[in-house]
């Protein structure tokens, strides 16, 4: 009989837990998170308190759960152009419909959610049937989408939204500490589709496809299937994304969301999650997009201009990618 | 056997256009297919170019910036005949050298609502004084405020932008701060003039002073971020924002007391003189020259001694876009 030494058991269980988070690239993020944060708490008291990181996660939130469906569909070795086109017609879709049409607010949140996720749908038979690149269809749709917008909203803004669609604005208290509706549901979607990918068959046919399509469809996986399916079911992600961000501004904007496919690449690779498919944790999206906010949000409480967070997310950028690249090569 | 074919296509186009020339031709060139400012500068160009019997080409650049998508639409203007063209620079400097080759040909350009760099590049400028836009605001906010204590937040456009500096600096000026450094100016941050981006740079700036009890806006999608940045921590009624652009939505903004005061400029203005002075130009060949200020107004329901301003109903009724 041999008797587990704890402490050995925990060391083992950190290492592993290191090796797990080098070979997906998250250690280097993490390590740059927790500077910046140390750096930021040394230069402003307000940086570490409960009202600051619940405001961040407020900030991110948007881009934060429209990047779940860019990671999808980033494991799967595609890429989304149109995510943020595609989130902003719903938004269009779901203010102007209980605004100007005085439509049921649900009926209306339904009807925007149902447009996204046609898009998404359209982004999928195009990859799958035509097999087109997915860097092609999702410039098209990202155009076609954004046209529709522009000509159905003539564009303008919609303001005075019924309280439905604000809802996720909302906020309640733990302590001082104000959290909206909104940053919850992106948690929980998190961890949601944590357990999607890692815990069921079809989360783990994403990554084999991903991989290696041809020995996917071997073992007998149905690829197009599969890629069907992450392409709509982003396209329904990218719909809530939508919900947040009328829930966010007040108002259904149809010059949002325009460089929000930046935006989401950006917080997908800082995470860890590799461009060629089949490697990521969603959580490290999570990350990627925190690490963005805190710089914003960071730079601008100790005073430096905004310019200064974008030449330092290039950078990271920068070698997340490189980092993804150096370990493929070693692997 | 191609290039002829062009050649052969190209010439019966001039000929047809040569055939058409009677007819005043004049070209605008906005920013944007998409900001509601451009959409209401072509709607008053249309009406004006009407009413003058004038044709009217339109063109504008893919988004804000895009210098090429301009110098395309302008080539394609010259091409087709146009004679006078109104354009709103997306880049001050890199739209110049296709400027000068169409005044070469003759063409008389008109820049309205921004300036090129030079401002001598074009033969007349029709826009707003931005500085001056940023003074009435500057000096209403100061004689709301007085003697109290002020603690100024500005959420600006992007870096660089002229139009953006003008009206800062035409801000502080009217709240009689000469510096950026000075003590009062806590916070300054780029809002793009974008509504979500206006929000999060004003919680940025309210977690790093919470006592901020003055904001200025580039334009009002930026303020009404910043009012939901406010709205969110209980602070809306006791900070004030001002704001410039006097569009419809914000000028509603303005009513609803979510913004102060802002100082409204008139882009249907800008295009109907714009056309006029093209048609004239066309007929008679008389060019007009120098800047042209196409006005600025204040508008506030909350008017403060000293300072001249207009209520919200006239800001209603000379707003652009839907009322």
């Amino acid at each position: 009989m041999t008797v587990q030494n704890p402490a050995n058991a925990r060391t083992r269980e950190a290492n592993s837990l290191l090796k797990r988070l080098n070979s997906t690239n998250l250690l280097g993020p993490i390590i740059a998170l927790i500077l910046a944060s140390a750096f930021f708490a040394t230069q402003s008291e307000r940086f570490l308190t409960g009202q600051n990181f619940s405001l961040i996660l407020q900030q991110v939130m948007v881009v934060g759960v429209m990047a779940i469906g860019q990671t999808l569909i980033i494991l799967t070795a595609g890429i989304d152009l149109s995510c943020g086109m595609v989130m902003v017609l719903g938004t269009m879709v779901m203010t102007k419909l209980a605004v100007e049409s005085g439509m049921n607010p649900f009926v209306a949140i339904l009807a925007g959610t149902l447009v996204s996720t046609a898009v998404g749908f359209l982004n999928g038979l195009l990859v799958t049937k035509i097999k087109l690149p997915p860097f092609i269809v999702t410039l098209g749709t990202y155009n076609i989408a954004f046209a529709i917008t522009q000509i159905y909203s003539n564009a303008q803004t919609q303001t005075g939204l019924p309280e439905a669609l604000t809802f996720f604005g909302n906020t309640f208290h733990i302590g001082n500490t104000a959290i909206t509706y909104g940053t919850v549901l992106m948690l929980l979607m998190y961890v949601l589709i944590w357990v999607f990918l890692t815990r069921t068959a079809p989360g783990r046919h994403i990554y084999a496809v991903g991989n290696n399509p041809e020995a996917a469809r071997l073992t007998g996986i149905p690829t197009n299937k599969v890629l069907l399916f992450v392409y709509t079911f982003a396209g329904f992600i990218y719909s809530i994304a939508g919900l947040l961000l009328v829930a966010r501004t007040g108002v259904g904007d149809p010059n949002a969301g325009a460089t929000d496919n930046l935006d989401t690449i950006t917080a997908v690779v800082l995470g860890g999650t590799s461009l060629f498919g089949g490697r990521g944790l969603i959580y490290g999206t999570l990350l990627g997009a925190l690490i963005v906010g805190v710089f914003r949000n960071g730079l601008t409480l100790t005073g430096v201009p905004s310019v200064y967070q974008i030449l330092i997310t290039g950078i990271l950028v920068i070698l997340a990618v490189a980092a993804d690249q150096l370990t493929r090569k070693k692997a | 056997m191609n290039i002829k074919r062009l050649s052969a296509l190209s010439v019966l186009m001039t000929a047809t256009v040569a055939f058409a020339a009677d007819q005043p031709i004049i070209g605008l060139i906005t920013k944007t297919e998409t900001n509601p400012f451009f959409v209401k500068m072509k709607e008053g160009a249309q009406k004006a170019a009407t009413a003058k019997g004038a044709k009217l080409l339109t063109g504008a650049g893919k988004a804000d910036g895009d210098n090429a998508g301009q110098v395309t639409a302008l080539e394609n203007m010259v091409a087709a005949g146009a004679k006078a063209i109104l354009i709103t620079p997306n880049n001050a400097q890199a739209i110049i050298p296709a400027i000068e080759k169409a005044r070469k040909q003759g063409v008389m350009v008109i820049a309205l609502d921004s300036p090129t760099d030079p401002q001598s590049a074009v033969d007349a400028l029709f826009a707003t004084n931005n500085y001056k836009a940023g003074q009435l605001i500057g000096k209403y906010a100061k004689a709301a405020f007085g003697k109290k204590p002020v603690k100024i937040a500005t959420l600006d456009l992007f870096p660089g932008h002229p139009v953006g500096i003008d009206r800062h600096n035409g801000f502080l000026n009217g709240f009689g701060i000469s510096s950026d450094k000075d003590a009062r100016v806590v916070c300054m941050q780029d809002s793009y003039g974008d509504q979500a981006k206006g929000q999060t740079a004003m919680e940025n700036c309210l977690q790093k002073d919470p006592e901020i009890n003055l904001v200025y806006t580039i334009n009002e999608p930026a303020a009404a971020g910043a009012y939901q940045a406010l709205k969110a921590i209980g602070r809306e009624k006791d900070v004030m924002i001002v704001s410039v652009d006097g569009g419809c939505t914000g000028v509603k903004n303005v009513a609803a007391g979510m913004i102060a005061a802002t100082s409204q400029q008139y882009p249907l203005k800008m295009a109907s003189l714009g056309v006029e002075a093209g048609v004239k130009y066309i007929k008679t060949g008389k060019k007009v020259s120098g800047y042209t200020d196409t006005g600025v107004t204040l508008i506030t329901d909350k008017k403060m001694k000293g300072v001249t301003s207009k209520d919200t109903k006239f800001g209603l009724d000379n707003c652009w876009g839907v009322k």
